[in-house]
């Protein structure tokens, strides 16, 4: 295991020795301590590693993460996992504002709550949150799942597109265009899977599924008042 | 962008330390705002009106200024001169007399009150905090902040914190839309602001509602259905520390409690070094809800 201590080691040496792992290397478990809120830690990996952070850490912590697996033990500031492509990051507290913005793949876990614009402009990123997201979450997502074991707050899934959303517990507001739909057995498949993965003990069964009424796609004069 | 701190302390055994806490969140949020900076810090209530002003030519200005106010108001007039700006200790009763003095010689006032002292000014805050020693301060609660301008000019009365009531001050960061009209509403009130600065309109409104009877928690919860814009405003009164962020909120701000203390900042970075940190409860104040503490 390697670790590196953001109290002796300059944030921009961190990224570029966790950014010049092979594919291949054999050292695949590596320690942050002292990220005290850092902005960027862990950003533009590309790699199979295994990184785990030691404390909170500040803007867009895991960002453009590809193969890697990212895991804050503390709370993560705005912007976690921002375009994310593929690989898994997981915090194990609370997430600010707009995790997983845009983010392609891989799978973003937040352990605790997640506030405003959390999924926004999602495009196939799955998000587990364990507690409740902010208003305005998952604003224009386009595809992947968003999964919320607690409440949703105001204008969920506004100008949605193809992304599912899962919520369990209550939603405070719709956004426009975002319409409840049925649980089909498919859904529940993904659910199950998900919430594994994401190591929450919530039942598939307990959830709504959210989408997109489809009526922004383009401008019909009939759907004006969606507009 | 700009950067908030503040510290409002819950026991006694924090308070000589808190200059030195509260001036390490400053500078860590320099780079939010490298533009100016500025502490209000609430130490003892001296039991007496203290001013605090400013000038930029301190040494022609504060020459004699103690000796020449308290001919002026027939009364003790005591002076602490600490860089460009100076804390003049008068008798109750006798502001509205020497605020006219000091317009009389354009010196600038930054606030007053029974408790706080404001320091503010334009530079890096590490630059700031030396200047006007603010790691010797001692207190129950202070507020800080640094400024990247936005809608005013970088200068000394553009800085935050600003006071527009005794004992009362506020800092900001985000823009306002209707401060214009707003600074026309409480000015037709009788409330008049000294800038062109938005912040200086929300302090003035949160100003105004004190003085029309009601408690901090009210004033801050006028603030979301009465100014628009963007805003997360920490507010400071002798015996009271507030949070209040607008529904948008996408200015950020964390906030940590433990038995000792209850912290602000912008980002967690500047809160990363507060004794108890790691066993504090820390979250993000959610989106158009008042926090406050009085003690």
């Amino acid at each position: 295991m390697q670790t590196i201590d953001m109290a002796k080691t300059e944030l921009r040496e961190l990224n570029q020795t966790l950014q010049a792992q092979a594919k291949d290397t054999n050292q695949t478990a590596w320690v942050i301590e002292n990220p005290k809120g850092a902005h960027a830690i862990a950003v533009g990996l590309d790699a199979p590693i295994e990184v785990t952070v030691k404390g909170s850490t500040g803007y867009y912590c895991a960002g453009m993460n590809k193969q890697a697996t990212v895991h804050v033990t503390g709370s993560a500031g705005p912007g976690v996992a921002e375009n994310m492509m593929s690989g898994t990051v997981i915090i194990e507290g609370d997430a600010s504002q707009y995790a997983g913005a845009t983010g392609q793949g891989g799978l973003l876990v937040i352990k605790g709550n997640a506030s405003s614009r959390c999924g926004i402009s999602m495009k196939g990123i799955d998000i587990v949150v364990h507690g409740n997201i902010g208003h305005m979450s998952a604003f224009m997502a386009q595809s992947g799942n968003l999964v919320v074991c607690g409440d949703a707050g105001d204008a969920l899934g506004d100008s949605l597109y193809e992304a599912r959303l899962f919520v369990r517990g209550s939603v405070k507001s719709l956004g426009s265009d975002c319409i409840e739909k049925e649980v089909r057995p498919e859904h529940l498949d993904i659910l199950r899977d998900l919430l594994e993965r994401a190591g929450s003990d919530a039942k598939p069964e307990e959830f709504k599924r959210y989408g997109s009424a489809r009526k922004l796609y383009n401008f019909h004069v009939d759907h004006a008042g969606a507009y | 962008m700009c950067g908030i701190v503040g510290l409002f302390l819950k026991k006694e055994d924090l308070r000589p330390q808190l200059g030195e806490l509260l001036t390490d969140m400053l500078i860590t949020m320099t780079d939010r705002g490298p533009d100016s900076a500025g502490i209000a810090i609430y130490g003892d209530d001296s039991g007496k009106l203290k001013i605090t002003v400013q000038s930029d030519t301190p040494d022609a200005t504060f020459e004699g200024l103690d000796a020449a106010l308290s001919a002026a108001l027939d009364a003790p007039v005591s002076m602490r001169v600490v860089d460009t700006h100076a804390v003049l200790t008068l008798p109750d009763g006798a502001e509205a007399q020497a605020r006219a003095f000091m317009a009389e010689k354009g010196i600038r006032i930054m606030g007053a009150g029974h408790s706080m002292e404001i320091y503010k000014e334009v530079g890096l805050p590490k630059d700031v905090a030396e200047r006007f020693h603010l790691r010797d301060m001692v207190g129950s609660h202070g507020i800080g902040h640094t400024r990247m301008a936005t809608e005013s000019a970088v200068t000394t009365l553009g800085a935050h914190p600003f006071s527009t009531g005794a004992d009362q001050c506020l800092v900001h960061n985000g823009s306002l839309s209707n401060h214009a009209g707003m600074r026309r509403e409480l000015a037709a009130k009788g409330f008049l602001t000294q800038t062109q600065n938005d912040t200086e309109v929300a302090a003035t409104y949160i100003s105004s509602r004190l003085a029309e009877g009601a408690n901090l928690g009210q004033a801050l919860e006028g603030t979301l259905d009465d100014l628009d814009g963007f805003f997360t405003f920490v507010v400071g009164t002798k015996n009271g520390f507030g949070v209040v962020r607008d529904p948008i909120a996408c200015k950020p701000a964390v906030m940590a409690e433990t038995d000792d203390y209850v912290a602000f900042g912008s980002e967690y970075r500047a809160l990363a070094n507060l004794p108890g940190i790691e066993n504090a409860r820390v979250w993000e104040p959610e989106p158009a809800t008042v926090y406050f503490w009085e003690r």
